[in-house]
């Protein structure tokens, strides 16, 4: 089944100037509120603000906090060894764009 | 439909143990796994071992698989006997969830009835739908002008009798200029359809630049190696460097060497705040092909008495 829809459509690009709330970015990841606030406690996350209900994330936070989901759900890493591997594919990913192999 | 062999795809054979299973899937999970593998075909591997697994970890589901027989070869046409699972009973265990939709035909044709019931609309029941997640690749190019670009998803769907089905969906989405790799659209609206009267969920949209032949692209920085001549370096002038935005004037100081980083400012991804765009200029030699242009260079090298290793002590 394929359906054309000819409408473009307008996103919202999540750049600097846009911040996710607490429920916008755990119902991204579909995940509960309590699990993105174990990734704070980890110090994987970094939002803006004092409370979870003030909390403000970037909006690299939802890459970080996607993949930690899946290496979680997938093989079993647990949060400590999730933060690592997190840390260390963005080094990587840096290294690798600087050799230009993208 | 083909047949799936399952033992196969994870590299074991009939007899492997549960916990031999279970290592082999752990194993190439971490070899396979989209967010960690650079293997150009990751993720559809990754899917593969998801579905031999789902069913291999599950007694009940191998058991079933394996009375298929031991006959049947990976990729032959396949059809399920007519009452194959008679007797066994799936229970909703380790069938988790969305990602399970993304499982072959065959898998579907096999193991599709316990998930149907499970996802099946109630009524009474509205629920927000989920929010899915896609990549789109666009050439560095998009980022300096904005471009439409067309998209198709593969999504999983209930159908009114709450099966599974996939559907395929084109979207056209305007990428707007400024974009960088790894930021985020968000498509309010796109993603899943909700359960009863629940709003759908959003799509978003994972920006991924294709490789390009001439830049290399850091954040919003973008970077160019610059072949120049070596009077160029050596004497300084005006030469033309290519952009994603278009050709732009360079004046190289006289004295650059190989290895010089000129930065354009402004000139990176025109995003909030541009990036720069940097220069970095490598030194050609010309080939000395004539009588005339070998002379040339001995005359160079009269003149200049010049050890380029001298730093190497040699």
């Amino acid at each position: 089944m394929s359906e054309l829809e000819q409408k473009i459509h307008e996103g919202l690009l999540l750049d600097e100037s846009c911040e996710l709330t607490l429920a916008e970015l755990s119902r991204a990841c579909a995940m509960h509120g309590d699990w993105v606030l174990e990734l704070v406690e980890e110090g994987i996350l970094e939002p803006r603000g004092l409370t979870p209900a003030d909390w403000r994330f970037a909006p690299s936070a939802l890459r970080r906090a996607r993949i930690v989901r899946n290496l979680q759900q997938d093989l079993g890493v647990n949060l400590a060894g999730a933060a690592l591997a997190v840390e260390l594919l963005e080094e990587l990913e840096r290294l690798r764009a600087r050799l230009g192999c993208g | 439909m083909e047949f799936k062999d399952y033992y196969k795809i994870m590299g074991v054979s009939r007899d492997a143990t549960q916990d031999e299973i279970k290592r082999a899937y752990r194993k190439l999970a971490r070899k396979y796994h989209p967010d960690v593998s650079k293997e150009p075909d990751a993720e559809e591997k990754f899917k593969q071992l998801g579905e031999a697994y789902e069913v291999l970890k599950d007694p009940e589901k191998r058991a079933a698989y394996d009375r298929l027989g031991a006959n049947w070869k990976a990729g032959q046409e396949f059809h399920p006997p007519p009452d194959w699972d008679a007797g066994f009973e799936f229970h909703g265990g380790g069938f988790t969830g969305a990602e399970s939709a993304d499982f072959s035909d065959f898998f579907e044709s096999l193991f599709g009835g316990g998930f149907r019931q499970a996802g099946g609309a109630r009524g009474g029941f509205h629920a927000r739908g989920q929010d899915t997640h896609a990549k789109v690749l666009i050439d560095l190019e998009d980022a300096y002008h904005g471009a439409v670009r067309q998209i198709t998803l593969q999504s999983p769907r209930l159908d009114p009798g709450g099966h599974v089905v996939t559907r395929q969906r084109t979207l056209k989405v305007n990428i707007p200029k400024g974009v960088r790799e790894g930021q985020r659209i968000r498509l309010a609206g796109q993603g899943s359809p909700g359960v009863g009267q629940g709003p759908a969920g959003d799509l978003y949209l994972e920006i991924a630049f294709k490789p390009h032949s001439l830049y290399r692209v850091e954040g919003k920085d973008v970077y160019l190696e610059l072949p120049v001549t070596p009077w160029e370096a050596a004497l300084g002038g005006r030469v033309k460097v290519p952009t994603p935005g278009g050709v732009l004037d360079l004046k190289i100081p006289a004295g650059s060497n190989t290895g010089r980083k000129m930065r354009l400012k402004g000139k990176g991804i025109p995003a909030r705040e541009p990036g720069d765009f940097y220069v970095e200029l490598k030194v050609m030699t010309p080939p000395a092909e004539n009588d005339a242009q070998k002379a040339l260079y001995r005359q160079m090298a009269e003149q200049f008495h010049y050890n380029p290793r001298s730093a190497l002590g040699v």
